[in-house]
């Protein structure tokens, strides 16, 4: 029997993921790549809940991580839909252009 | 019957509110304006009559519709009150309203304004009618109030004009004095006699309060003082010439049966106060020989015919205050019933020339009209005639006469006051038949008149007749010797005491009278249209001309009032531009658009600053759950 690996270190992997996708979301301009580090984000909450359903021994982590899949799957699909009406409207994929809420 | 009392002053109010929340079309609005008031009318005559046949015990009657404020010890009801001074007050507002409502209807139909207008007429004399039935003084007040608020908004009806909102916000700042010193009136007495309602108030202050004591005087005096505010006497008199602004409507039923009469109306209310205060009381007759004076010496040098009236009618309202301060309450009834007659009718009659001649207000280029409006002139005649007391066969004759022999007569009178009545009497004849010697004779220039349709036509004539004949209710001892007015206004208004002087001195007194008012229109005969010329002369002089200044201005009371108030008070408003409380407020207002600012830049509509915010907010909320 292989031993598993601490729950620490799965969890540590998850932050770092997390932060990593993170500080994508917040210094990249690209909107494609807002979007890849959303997944990054997301894939990191995931591992957080395999890691803790492993550490129970529990199927309920796993059921969370298909369920964070669907609902990836509907986000990108709207997310690549918005990409498109960017694009569209202002001829490139730098998110700043769409200010025009600013107050 | 007499249950009906609630309806009379309720039918105006809602007919003010039907047509401000229905918004009927053009002829139904006159209907429902001038219907209102007519319904009213014909409750108070109903009413009136019952009270006559068969009156009520003690001469009055009381109807509480409800419960209005009830606290510790204060409990004001919204109750009416009718006694013989009310019911000469409401046949006198519902009677003359309804027929100046009626001249409206066609006066007015041209105006885009008809809805307002009739609905603010109507809250006008429904107001008028609260104050005059209130059975306590907190509900006299609201009338008092509603009455002042209706002032404003009619003399300011054309706001178009920025100098008759100018006259407006006069109205209604200085008669605010005269409210001002009510108020206090109420709260001394309700602080002292526990009560505001009005009977209540007068049997307790005659026992708590002796003859002359501190606190019967200064409430006496303020209560003066805020009848002189809304009657339009001196001090306070400067508001009401200028208050011609308004439509011709809204002078007749400012002048003749709302607003400047109540403060006579308030006087002869608390009268047992002012009995309580006899030095007030003297006051009271002071006031109003000199405001007659003033206003009728005023009155000589006009050139506007609607400013001719004010002044007329701020000299007519100083000999009710003669009467009421010498006594003679029912006399200042009196001449407030007549006068009422006539003035409405003078300025009814007034109002169709000034339209016929497209606004012009000013007498000299008037002239000549007698031809080309008949029946105007022949009305305005039988007015002016009451007006300046032509002996024997008009309503002002007797009601004159019979304050000047009061005025000479009673306990509180005096030859001085009588001198002044008299002055009064031919300057009053003098400047009424230069008006209409000025309007109506002299050459006939040609011009285009329309002639005024049925529903002037009738308030006209029967106002004519009443201020010939509506002095027959009350004929002086050598001349008929009726008293039915004061044998009904007994049961409210005590007898004048102790009128002193024989019948063939009183008949003396009223041949003197007659003579000063037939002197008046021989006066005004010769100068202004025999000898055009002569008034020119005299004006031309250096001490005429002064006085043709002097005169012209109203005393320069304006003037006056401008020196010694208003210039200093703005002055120091300007001065006292940066105090401290203005620094608090304007900070407050910096605070307010630095911190909108701020607020406005982290709304900078990029998607990555929201995202931060949120992650920054998501990892506070974290950390509070973690550390705290």
């Amino acid at each position: 029997m292989t031993t598993s690996v601490p729950m620490t270190h799965g969890l540590i992997l998850a932050g770092v993921l997390f932060a990593m996708g993170l500080v994508g979301v917040l210094v990249r301009r690209n909107v494609i790549f807002i979007l890849l580090c959303l997944e990054i984000m997301l894939n990191a909450a995931g591992l957080a809940f395999v890691v803790a359903g492993s550490r129970w021994g529990q199927a309920d982590g796993q059921v969370m991580f298909i369920f964070i899949l669907a609902m990836t799957a509907a986000e990108v699909s709207v997310g690549l839909a918005l990409v498109l009406q960017l694009h569209h409207h202002f001829k490139t994929l730098d998110a700043d252009a769409a200010s025009r809420m600013r107050g | 019957m007499l249950e009906l009392l609630w309806l009379i002053p309720a039918l105006p109010l809602v007919g003010f509110l039907a047509l401000v929340c229905l918004k009927p079309a053009k002829s139904l609005t006159a209907l429902v304006g001038v219907g209102s008031v007519g319904l009213s009318a014909a409750a108070a005559f109903f009413v009136g009559a019952r009270f006559l046949s068969s009156p009520p015990p003690g001469h009055t009657y009381r109807q509480t519709l409800w419960t209005w404020i009830r606290l510790d010890g204060l409990d004001a009801g919204f109750s009416l009150y009718l006694d013989p001074l009310a019911l000469v007050m409401v046949l006198v507002i519902t009677g003359v309203g309804l027929l100046i409502h009626l001249y409206s209807a066609e006066h007015m139909i041209e105006d885009k304004g008809y809805r307002r207008f009739f609905a603010y007429m109507n809250l006008f004399v429904g107001s008028m009618l609260i104050l005059v039935l209130a059975d306590n003084l907190l509900l006299l007040y609201l009338g008092w109030e509603g009455v002042g608020l209706c002032s404003y908004l009619l003399i300011g009806f054309w706001y178009e004009n920025p100098s008759n909102g100018r006259a407006a916000r006069k109205a209604f700042i200085v008669t605010r004095v005269g409210d001002t010193a009510l108020a206090v009136a109420l709260f001394l007495i309700y602080r002292h006699l526990g009560t505001l309602e009005i009977q209540r108030v007068m049997a307790q202050a005659s026992i708590e309060w002796p003859v002359g004591s501190n606190l019967a005087l200064a409430a006496a005096a303020l209560l003066l003082a805020g009848a002189v505010g809304k009657s339009a006497q001196l001090p306070l008199q400067t508001w009401l010439p200028d208050a011609m602004a308004g439509p011709s409507p809204v002078s007749a039923l400012i002048h003749a049966a709302t607003m400047v009469t109540a403060g006579v109306y308030l006087i002869a209310r608390t009268h047992v106060l002012f009995a309580l205060a006899p030095a007030i009381q003297a006051a009271v007759a002071v006031i109003g020989a000199a405001t007659l004076l003033v206003a009728g010496s005023s009155a000589l040098v006009q050139r506007d015919i609607k400013r001719v009236l004010a002044y007329s009618t701020i000299s007519q309202i100083g000999y009710m205050f003669v009467a009421l301060g010498v006594g003679a309450w029912a006399a200042a009834l009196f001449h407030f019933m007549t006068h009422a007659f006539f003035k409405a009718l003078l300025f009814l009659a007034a109002g169709v020339v000034i339209q016929a001649l497209h606004e012009e207000h000013d007498m000299l280029k008037m002239g000549g009209l007698r031809r080309q409006m008949p029946l105007v002139f022949l009305t305005f005649l039988a007015g002016s005639a009451s007006l300046a007391a032509l002996p024997v066969i008009t309503a002002g004759f007797y009601s004159k006469e019979w304050i000047l022999w009061a005025a000479w007569s009673s306990q509180q009178g005096s030859p001085w006051l009588w001198a002044a009545g008299l002055a009064g009497a031919l300057l009053t004849s003098g400047y009424t038949f230069r008006m209409v010697f000025l309007t109506f004779f002299g050459p006939t220039r040609p011009r285009e008149i329309a002639q005024p349709g049925l529903r002037v036509q009738v308030p006209l004539v029967l106002l004519a007749v009443l201020s010939v004949i509506g002095g027959w209710l009350e004929l002086p001892g050598p001349m008929g010797n009726v008293h039915f007015f004061s044998d009904f206004l007994w049961g409210s208004l005590p007898a004048p005491s102790h009128l002193h002087g024989s019948p063939s001195t009183e008949l003396f007194l009223e041949a003197v009278a007659a003579v000063a008012s037939l002197a008046g229109i021989v006066l005004a005969y010769w100068f202004f249209l025999r000898r055009p010329g002569g008034t020119e002369a005299l004006v031309r002089s250096f001490l005429g001309g002064i006085l043709n200044r002097f005169w012209l201005a109203g005393w320069a009371f304006d003037w006056l009032y401008d020196r010694l108030l208003v210039r200093p008070y703005v002055w120091l408003a300007e001065k006292d531009r940066d105090d401290f409380f203005d620094q608090i407020y304007r900070g407050l207002a910096w605070l307010n658009r630095a911190s909108y600012q701020g607020l406005s830049l982290t709304q900078n509509g990029q998607v990555r600053w929201y995202a931060m915010g949120m992650a920054v907010g998501a990892a506070i909320v974290l950390a509070m759950v973690v550390f705290l």
